[in-house]
């Protein structure tokens, strides 16, 4: 079947936020058309992601809730390629019009006209790969408001009953729903529902000139059970521990140490040092080292990374990406040797690395990049006190924070919580930690792997916006690694 | 071909109103305020000569407020604008109320009838993507074509925008405000044999594509990326440093938080209440927050409450002069809003657009730096600090400490070379306190205005 360019189709304003908007049949009718257009125009392949999005965020301070933000919306981003060029225009105007607007605008980007005729053929789109089938009633399955409210107020209250000098105790909930449609004149034509649910409990210690604030952020995709499950007793030891700990020690001497980081969040290490350098949206830019080194060692031999979009519940989990493919297992690294890049869509016509179900966006205002899903370096044989045992002299990360990696390779990460290790033993906690290096050279340095691989949701913000990935790593030991302090 | 620009974003705001009323009355809400804006935006990448990307952006949002019988507030966001989504908005905020904090209730700032200031904002017309497009390529040419160890320009972009946005609330305030902007970055990548990659740029902003200055931002991205060349780790040790304008602005905006009421009655500031007064900096230092200075392209003339944008004093003589207030803050100090709001269940607080510099009347720190003129201050030498990175990472705010990768130079016997990879690391408090002076000019950047500042005794980390 050629399908034709729009005319009387069904304003799509009817259907917007309706209660099964995405799973109404009569998009059909409305996207067919406009990708019919776009190849009549000229486009080698078009793309239409719709998005409609719920969210609520709660903040609790001390024992009150000081803020209940709901938020709502829905919009659409168009992409056209021609050749190796693309032209993306996003708006929130669903209607027949307005999407057509924004096919017209992101053709004319490439030279390309409407109307137009003896263009490419489209031959319709296929029957729905609907991965929300069974996902219609999350947003109604999750807690209530009261209920929510709550649970938040249970974590600040046991905080209070935990901690010790404690001048500031928050609790912060978000719920994150999203109904997706993708469709493609490729033939791709699929929808899902993702539900992203994230808690977090931080505090602010202060005792005379001594300070200390930390938080731990907890996160699961495709629950709606996941706030209820929520061991807030644990999360509240856990984080007014660290804070009694960090609240007097000293800070970190500078230098050139070993690091043993520990597992979870300690991942970070290899998102930003590694990680990223290994999306195809690097490649295209030329900014990663590792470009043309697929087959080749680029770490050491104890190393072996994944990027996954699997593992049930995890924060970077897919049912599809964000281009209507289904996500994969990709060994990145095995043994050390480099086996293949993250791709999406325009990675794969740019650099010639497949897809890999990595096509990523924050929402429908972003064109998809590759990005990270879940992403962590795979358990080794050796136990986490073997790593510490064998440093005479170094850094023990327990808590990481935030990091980044410039277009050089450089990265750098935040020590939140840090214990000196003397003569194989942790002795003392030490704070102000930044921990930077060159990605080349230290991935080499990752020499052992402990048996203990644990994944910890987060967040990455990167040229498609911020969106949830996992990082996730056992102990593990470099051998060298500059450690700014004071 | 192609000339693909949408037309001006414009909201109407008397309809919106219209339509509130007209919801508002039949939900029974009586107290309600709302802020909306929309935007159209196009703008281009490059990579090497062609087209990277080529995106546009028609956007839309709406936040709103309402009081219900108790008094308490509630808000929801929403991009549909329709009156669908305006009633379901509606609903929401009202639902959300019943949820309101009861210790700190939100009012309409008193001044969000009050006149508004004049800004000198011309309005530009869009021009064609293909246009953007082609100033680009050239810009990137001839950045590329500035040293031989220039390979790429992997982070550019050239943007232009056309904005509206108002405030409205159900006493009949009414705030609008149009605006179009354009930005150019380019941040360049060089790498010499043997060497490693070295990358650093620039950015302009003006209020329309064609008024942007295109040259200075090539001549600025080619000179900082060709300084970084030569490099050398440095010693890890404690330093004399120079914060170039952009890396001052950039530390102190991560530590804004001094300033802001919001984060005092928070307890999350490393000021108090009774800081007023007291020395905060050295007593040559003095610092504003000036949203209305002219070189701040894009300047708000209201803050999300309707309060008007002002120039506030916040630190004169080294003294903490005022606080940044919301609505609800100024009421908790006893004080007028200072046009530094947003708009939320819990009003957030922020700075606009800084002022440092010498406070009037002192040599600003002259004497000190004579010392180094002189050749008595230097030690090891100095560090200049050309930008900071990792902020989000590597400041505690409400610990005053920071640890930070930079890039920037080691200045020895009047050679300055590049640093290979290092750190800075110290207090906030300390940092103040511990300002030599203030070296030439202030600079207009995209955040603000300040000199070079002068710093003794940092902690610097390198891989000497």
């Amino acid at each position: 079947m050629v399908v034709s360019p729009p005319t009387g189709a069904p304003a799509a304003s009817a259907l917007t936020l309706s209660p099964a908007a995405l799973g109404d049949p009569a998009w059909r009718s409305v996207l067919e058309p406009l990708l019919a257009a776009g190849r009549s125009a000229g486009a080698d392949l078009v793309e239409v992601f719709l998005e409609r999005s719920d969210h609520l965020g709660l903040l609790a301070e001390q024992d009150v809730i000081t803020s209940v933000s709901p938020a709502f919306g829905a919009g659409a981003g168009l992409r056209v390629f021609l050749g190796d060029r693309d032209g993306f225009v996003s708006t929130n105007d669903l209607s027949a019009a307005g999407l057509r607007a924004a096919l017209e605008q992101a053709l004319g980007m490439l030279g390309l006209l409407l109307p137009s005729q003896g263009g490419r053929a489209f031959d319709g789109l296929p029957e729905l790969r609907d991965f929300a089938a069974t996902k219609e009633g999350w947003l109604q399955a999750c807690p209530s408001l009261a209920e929510t409210t709550g649970r938040l107020l249970e974590g600040t209250g046991r905080l209070a009953a935990h901690g010790q000098h404690l001048q500031v105790r928050r609790g912060s909930y978000a719920r994150d729903w999203q109904e997706v449609l993708v469709a493609a004149s490729d033939g791709t034509f699929a929808r899902d529902v993702r539900l992203h649910q994230s808690v977090g409990l931080n505090v602010l210690a202060a005792d005379g000139d001594h300070r200390a604030s930390l938080g731990r952020r907890y996160g699961t995709s495709d629950s709606p059970d996941d706030l209820r499950r929520w061991d807030v007793e644990a999360a509240a030891v856990d984080v007014c521990s660290s804070a009694g700990t960090m609240l007097y020690a000293d800070y970190v001497e500078a230098g050139q140490f070993p690091v043993v980081l520990a597992n979870r969040f300690g991942g970070v290490i290899f998102h930003e040092a590694c990680g990223h350098l290994l999306e195809t949206t690097q490649v295209e830019r030329a900014t990663t080292p590792f470009a043309d080194m697929v087959g080749q060692p680029i770490a050491h031999p104890s190393l072996t990374a994944i990027d996954e979009g699997l593992t049930a519940g995890a924060f970077g989990s897919l049912a599809m990406d964000d281009e209507g493919m289904e996500p994969q297992r990709t060994v990145l690294i095995e043994n050390g040797i480099l086996q293949r890049f993250l791709s999406d869509r325009a990675g794969e016509r740019r650099t010639g690395h497949p897809r890999t179900g990595s096509g990523r966006r924050q929402s429908h205002a972003f064109a998809a990049a590759s990005r990270m899903r879940n992403t962590y370096i795979a358990a080794g044989p050796h136990s986490p006190e073997d790593l510490i045992a064998s440093v005479d002299k170094g850094l023990y990360c327990k808590s990481m924070g935030g990091g980044s990696v410039g277009p050089t390779g450089q990265f750098n990460f935040a020590v939140e919580e840090g214990y000196l290790i003397e003569n194989g033993t942790l002795t003392r906690p030490v704070k102000g930690a930044t921990l930077i290096g060159d990605a080349k050279e230290v991935m080499p340095r990752i020499s052992m792997c402990a048996n203990d691989l644990e994944l910890a949701a987060g967040f990455c913000g990167s040229v498609s916006g911020s969106i949830f990935v996992t990082v996730g790593q056992p102990h593990i030991k470099v051998d060298t690694i500059t450690v700014g302090g004071r | 071909m192609g000339t693909t620009e949408s037309a001006a974003a414009s909201l109407d705001a008397e309809v919106l109103r219209q339509r509130l009323d007209q919801l508002a009355q039949r939900e029974g809400v009586r107290r309600w305020d709302l802020g909306a804006s929309c935007s159209t935006d196009t703008s281009v990448q490059v990579d090497r000569g062609e087209a990277k990307q080529m995106k546009g952006a028609q956007r839309s949002a709406i936040t709103l407020r309402v009081w219900n019988d108790d008094g308490l507030v509630g808000i929801t966001s929403t991009s549909d604008l329709s009156d669908a989504g305006l009633a379901r908005a509606l609903a929401g905020a009202r639902d959300a109320s019943a949820y309101g904090n009861v210790d700190e209730v939100p009012d309409f700032s008193p001044l969000a009838t009050a006149p508004l200031p004049v800004l000198e904002q011309p309005l530009r017309p869009p021009v064609s993507i293909l246009s953007l497009l082609d100033t680009l390529k050239e810009a990137e040419s001839d950045l590329l074509g500035r040293h031989p160890a220039i390979g790429t320009v992997p982070y550019n972009g050239l943007a232009q925008r056309s904005s509206d946005r108002l405030y409205i609330n159900s006493d009949g305030a009414c705030r609008q405000q149009r605006l179009t902007t354009a930005s150019l970055y380019l941040y360049a990548r060089a790498e010499e044999a043997g060497r490693k990659p070295r990358s650093s740029g620039a950015v302009r902003l003006a209020y329309g594509a064609a008024d942007l200055d295109v040259a200075g931002c090539v001549q600025e991205a080619a000179e900082r990326t060709i300084a970084h060349l030569d490099y050398a780790p440095i010693r890890t040790g404690r330093y004399t440093c120079v914060f170039s304008p952009e890396a001052f602005l950039d530390l102190i905006g991560a530590f804004s938080s001094l300033f802001n009421a919001r984060a005092v009655l928070d307890g999350v500031s490393l000021s108090r209440r009774e800081s007023l007064g007291e020395q905060l900096a050295v007593p040559f230092f003095s610092l504003h927050d000036n949203g209305l200075h002219p070189a701040n392209v894009g300047a708000a003339a209201f803050d999300g409450e309707g309060t008007p944008t002002r120039r506030l004093s916040l630190v004169e003589g080294g003294v903490l002069r005022h606080f940044l207030h919301s609505e609800a803050t100024a009421r908790a100090f006893g004080v007028a809003p200072t046009g530094h709001a947003g708009l939320g269940a819990k009003v957030s607080v922020g700075p606009d657009w800084f002022e440092i510099g010498p406070t009037p009347g002192s040599d600003g720190g002259a004497r000190g730096l004579d010392r180094f003129a002189s050749g008595a201050g230097a030690g090891d030498g100095l560090v200049v600090i050309d930008s900071l990175s990792a902020l989000h990472a590597g400041v505690k705010a409400s610990q005053g400490a920071f640890s930070l990768p930079f890039d920037g130079w080691l200045v020895e016997g009047g050679t300055a070379r590049s640093i290979e990879a290092a750190t800075v690391a110290g207090d906030i408090r300390t940092l103040l306190k511990a300002i030599v002076g203030f070296e030439g000019p202030a600079k207009v950047t995209p955040d603000g205005l300040c000199p070079h500042v002068w710093v003794e005794g940092l902690s610097i980390t390198g891989d000497a």
